[in-house]
This record gives structure tokens, C-alpha cells and sequence, in this order.
């Protein structure tokens, strides 16, 4: 039984332990370790290719995660003022929205934009004043949107947990007290429940950064980070790219164990 | 309309969720600087009158008044009343200073921050809480975080308090120290306390108007005493202190009640019932037992409960069932207890027994 657990481990850990460890790979070969070295984290960061599509990337994690903190932090207060029934209703939708496949949401999200780039284009340079009408079509804004909307849907479920703990009196005590909706929501509900917006907000952040399935269908023309390592991996596994993918896969992990962290004190700081 | 000198006014206030009627016609008033009891088994309304008056329910029908000025309509931060939670209902995020400073903050015109720590200090002095300003509250006892709950509403000297079962969180004794600081803190500070609790002793020991309410409606009101001398019917009789309940007869013409078993008993003047089924009760301290001949009835003793300042019997009377009866110690010599399975006669003053239609 140990063994057989000790060795689904190795399985799930050792490629991700081995990329990591050839990425200090001193050669060129990468599938024989000659020295340690951080030449190809050097020639990673030079590569202007490669800072461009992590610059995208950031950028649309970044952006994507923002829009997907304020409207999924709205979401979840709007919940709050819902029937026992439409609650269940909205419930069951954001959880369905986590579930759905990545390749679902790529496919689903590419033939809705389309469908609708080619209603709103025709539409806009018929009204469109000057001689060169505005297009709409597939890049950043495409992903953010889908990267958004997805993860609207993560924060939504975060958030709602958070509100569900702090309890309807203190609410009411700050209207006794004389605090206007707003002055309660500003004094009262939101420093409440901000560590786990930001919670949301860095599993947000997380996911866009990390996401080739979505991006790659919406992206257009357009590269992020996962898009550019995938391109580049039919060209042969270097050095060069264990150094990115040890790079993110860092990264991702210190925003996901910040993300833990402010949960678990939410958790603790309702518990009493 | 409203007279002045009530604070709370209630006209025929009702208060429907869907077909669910949680009060219905409810007229009362609260004269100022009252300690005024709102007494009642759950879901009798008692709650939900007082969230009328914090602006957190508004009325199905009637109107409420908080100091001559109507009130439906207006929300809870522009009602004159402050509101003590049950479960006192902190601010976590906040030191206890802040908790306090709350309410003052919001008013407007605004009020100097200097002015307003010092109204917040001298608050938690009142409450026995001085110094106690940087702490968080999940660093406080219960009965601490219980006193910080009423500094937060009584520092923004509110027209009335509003107290929703303060003190069913706390341990008995803890219980009984609030009791008399809450009294004694209502005189000093001259502000209606309205408090809502289902414990007839809280009740009864705190508040100078006790008003008993059932099913949505008010079933009594008046002074304590008279809550308990005189209760207004058989609910009342029951649900304040101990009752002995008996099946009885108004003899049609006379001045006389008929026990179920026979016994008859002259008729209490201040008691009004036409001839016919009634009930009478007694309660268990306006009971004697004797060993005479000046006995009413006669029984037979089953459990006697040794109370420290006082002695509980159950009594098996003949044809009548068992009975609750209370000695005063002081009245009995130590080998002067009667006796399980002791033949008893039971003597008690016609007048102290209450009458009620069946």
C-alpha cells in the first residue's frame, strides 16, 4: 500500500522535480544533467519573444482577475437579496461554470464572439462617420472576457461563502447605529469580506496565467505565455523552456498558497 | 394625537409575513423613562414588536410612534432608538473603542473626534469597562462583550433602548450581577428600556411595566405586581410564576364556587364570572398545609422538594389531583416537615384564589 502510494507521488512529481531540475542544466541536451547552471534563465529573459508573451499574459491575468473580483464580489452580494429558490438557481450556475471543460468554454466562447463580430462589425461601419470603421475581432479583449467571465464565477463562490459566515445582526446593528446602507457596506461589510475577494482575485489571477486551453481558442493572433511555450515545444524541448516552466509553476504557487492563507484566516476570524 | 408623555406608541400595529400573522392589533404605550417588559413564549411577537420599533420590520398595518413622531416608513439609521442584540452583534474588524465610537461617528452634524473618544470612554466607564478601549473584541468574555454591546448603544443617548434578550447568553449568576446594573444604569441615565425576554423572573425583577403578550397579541399590562396578583386570565396566571389549576362550578346565583370534587368555596368579591364551567388557581405560596381541622381540602403528600430558604410539596389532593404548595421555612419547624405519604390538610385564603371563565 506504501508503495503503491509512494509511487503515484513519483508519477505525479517527478516530471514536474525533473523540469525543474534541468532547467539548471548546465548543457544543452535535455535528458542528460552536466552542471548546474542559470544560463538559460538568462537566455529565457533575453529571448524578446518570450518577455512579450509573458508581458500579455500578465497583462491579461492582471485585467481578466480585476474584472472578475469587482463583478463576481457584486455577484455575490447580489445573491444575498435573492429567494431561498432563484439563490439555488444562480448557486447550481456558478458551480456548473467551474465544472464545464476548458475546451467547452474555448469552443463556446470562440463561436459566440464570432457570431457576434460578425453582426456588430457590418452594423458599426454602417453608422461609423469616418472612412475607416472600428473592428472588432479576436486578441487580448477576447481572452480577458473569457478569462473573466470564468473566473467571475470562482470569486462569485468565494465571496458568497464569506458573506454567508459574517451573519445578518452586525448588518443590522450598523443601521441602528445610525450608518447608511453604503456607509455599512464601506464600514462594516467590506473589510469583511475583502481578504477574500483578494483570495478570489489571486485564484484569478492564477488560472488566466496558467490557462492554454481558452486562450488558445479566443487568442486570435495574439500570444500568452502557454501559448508561446506550446509553439515552441514542436521545435524541440530546450533548457530554455524548463527555466519558463519553472518560472511560472513558482509564481503560481506562492499566489496560490496567498489565495490559502487569506481563506483560511477568513475561516478563523468567522469561526469564533 | 399621541400623548407626549409616551415614548413608544403602537395603533393597532399587525405584522403579516405571507399568511402568517406574527402580531396582530397591537395598541400600547410606553410612558418616557419606563423600564418596560415585553414577556411571552417564542413566537409570540414579543421580537418582532421590537424590530418594528429598531426600523428592521415595518408594520403590516397601524402605525408606530417613537416620541409623538410617526415612524413607518423610516429606516433603521433615522429611528431615535439604539438596540441591543441578542447576540450583541460586534464589529469583529473593530476594537472595542470603535465599537463604541460607532454611532457617533455616523451622526450629523458631525461630532468633534476628540469630543466623540471621550464620550466613547466615558461609556465603557459606565459599563465597568474603562480601559478596556484597545481591545479586540474576541478578546472579551462574554459578559464583557455583553457591556460593550450596551456602551455602543447607550453612548448615543437614544430616545429608548431596545433590548433583545441581553441576558440569555450568560451563565445565572453573571445573569443576575446584569440584572441589577441594568436597572441601576436605567435610572441613572432616565432613557425608556424596552426589553424583550421569554424568563417571567427577568421579567418581573427588572422592569416597572410588564407587558404580556401571546399569539401575536397583548395579553396584559401592567405593573409586575399586579401581573402576578392579579393576572388578567388563565395564560397569564400560568405563564407568570406557579399555578395550581382547578376545574370548578360558579354556582348560578350564589356567591359561591364548586371544586370539581365537590367542595364548595365562597366566591372572591373582585372575581366577575357568570354561572356556569370555570377554572380557579392558586398559587402554591398562597397555600398553607395543616394538620387542624381549618383544613379545605384534604391530601395526601408525594414529593417534597427541599429548596434552601423554602420547601416544595406535591400534594395528591382527594379528587382533585396533585398540587403545588410552598412553605416559607420560616414558618415550619425543622421536624414540623410533612412527610411523603403524610395525610395533609391544605388551608388557603378564599381571596387569594383567581377565578376565570373555562
Amino acid at each position: 500500500m506504501r508503495a503503491l502510494v509512494s509511487s503515484v507521488y513519483l508519477f505525479l512529481y517527478a516530471p514536474i522535480a525533473l523540469v525543474v531540475l534541468f532547467s539548471f542544466n548546465a548543457g544543452r541536451n535535455a535528458s542528460e544533467f552536466t552542471g548546474f547552471s542559470a544560463a538559460w534563465y538568462g537566455k529565457a529573459l533575453s529571448n524578446t519573444f518570450l518577455v512579450s508573451a509573458l508581458q500579455n499574459s500578465l497583462m491579461i491575468a492582471f485585467t481578466s482577475a480585476t474584472l472578475a473580483a469587482v463583478f463576481g464580489t457584486m455577484a455575490a452580494l447580489g445573491m444575498e437579496r435573492l429567494g431561498p429558490r432563484m439563490r439555488a438557481f444562480f448557486d447550481a450556475l456558478f458551480a456548473a461554470a467551474i465544472v464545464v471543460p476548458g475546451v467547452v468554454i474555448g469552443i463556446a466562447t470562440l463561436v459566440a464572439l464570432v457570431a457576434v463580430f460578425s453582426f456588430v462589425n457590418p452594423a458599426l461601419a454602417m453608422i461609423w462617420p469616418g472612412d475607416h470603421p472600428p473592428q472588432l475581432g479576436l486578441g487580448y479583449g477576447s481572452i480577458i472576457a473569457a478569462h473573466g467571465l470564468f473566473s467571475m464565477a470562482l470569486v462569485a463562490m468565494i465571496v458568497k461563502a464569506r458573506i454567508a459566515s459574517l451573519g445578518r445582526d452586525i448588518v443590522e446593528a450598523s443601521s441602528d447605529l445610525y450608518a447608511t446602507p453604503l456607509t455599512t457596506f464601506r464600514l462594516i461589510v467590506l473589510p469583511q469580506i475583502l481578504p477574500s475577494i483578494l483570495a478570489g482575485f489571486l485564484l484569478a489571477f492564477t488560472f488566466s496565467f496558467d490557462d492554454f486551453i481558452i486562450a488558445f481558442f479566443v487568442a486570435g493572433s495574439k500570444t500568452t505565455l502557454p501559448i508561446y511555450v506550446f509553439a515552441s515545444i514542436r521545435r524541440g524541448v530546450t533548457p530554455e523552456i524548463n527555466a519558463i516552466a519553472t518560472l511560472v509553476l513558482v509564481a503560481s504557487l506562492l499566489l496560490i498558497l496567498t489565495a490559502r492563507v487569506l481563506m483560511r484566516e477568513t475561516k478563523s476570524k468567522s469561526g469564533e | 394625537m399621541t400623548s407626549d408623555s409616551n415614548d413608544i406608541e403602537f395603533r393597532s400595529v399587525a405584522k403579516r409575513y405571507g399568511s402568517v400573522t406574527a402580531v396582530s392589533d397591537i395598541s400600547l404605550g410606553v410612558p418616557k423613562g419606563a423600564f418596560v417588559a415585553l414577556l411571552g413564549p417564542s413566537g409570540c411577537g414579543k421580537t418582532t414588536c421590537l424590530r418594528m420599533i429598531g426600523g428592521f420590520e415595518q408594520p403590516s398595518a397601524g402605525m408606530v410612534y417613537i416620541g409623538g413622531q410617526p415612524m413607518n416608513g423610516v429606516p433603521a439609521y433615522r429611528r431615535p432608538v439604539n438596540m441591543v442584540f441578542q447576540q450583541y452583534a460586534l464589529f469583529p474588524h473593530l476594537d472595542v473603542e470603535q465599537n463604541v465610537a460607532y454611532g457617533l461617528k455616523q451622526m450629523r452634524p458631525r461630532i468633534a473626534a476628540a469630543e466623540i473618544s471621550r464620550r466613547a470612554r466615558e461609556a465603557l466607564e459606565m459599563v465597568r469597562l474603562a480601559g478596556f478601549g484597545k481591545r479586540r473584541i474576541h478578546e472579551m468574555s462574554g459578559g464583557q462583550q455583553q457591556r460593550v454591546a450596551l456602551a455602543r448603544a447607550i453612548v448615543n443617548k437614544p430616545k429608548v433602548l431596545l433590548l433583545d434578550e441581553p441576558l440569555a447568553a450568560l451563565d445565572k449568576k453573571l445573569r443576575t450581577a446584569m440584572q441589577i446594573e441594568l436597572q441601576s444604569l436605567q435610572r441613572e441615565l432616565g432613557i425608556t428600556f424596552m426589553l424583550v425576554t421569554h424568563d417571567q423572573e427577568e421579567a418581573l425583577s427588572m422592569s416597572d411595566l410588564v407587558c404580556v403578550m401571546n399569539a401575536g397579541r397583548v395579553v396584559q399590562i401592567g405593573p409586575p405586581q399586579e401581573i402576578y396578583d392579579r393576572p388578567a386570565n388563565l395564560f397569564v396566571a400560568d405563564f407568570v410564576g406557579k399555578t395550581n389549576r382547578i376545574a370548578a362550578t360558579i354556582e348560578p346565583g350564589a356567591n359561591a364556587v364548586r371544586l370539581a370534587n365537590g367542595v364548595g368555596l365562597a366566591k372572591p368579591a373582585r372575581a366577575n364570572g357568570t354561572a356556569g364551567a370555570a377554572m380557579v388557581a392558586f398559587r402554591p405560596e398562597s397555600i398553607s398545609l395543616v394538620r387542624d381541622d381549618t383544613a379545605t381540602l384534604h391530601g395526601t403528600v408525594t414529593h417534597r422538594i427541599f429548596l434552601g430558604s423554602s420547601v416544595e410539596y406535591s400534594v395528591e389532593v382527594d379528587g382533585l389531583g396533585d398540587f403545588l404548595v410552598t412553605a416559607d421555612r420560616r414558618s415550619l419547624d425543622e421536624s414540623d416537615l410533612a412527610e411523603p405519604g403524610e395525610r395533609i390538610g391544605l388551608r388557603f385564603d378564599p381571596n387569594a384564589m383567581h377565578v376565570f371563565p373555562a
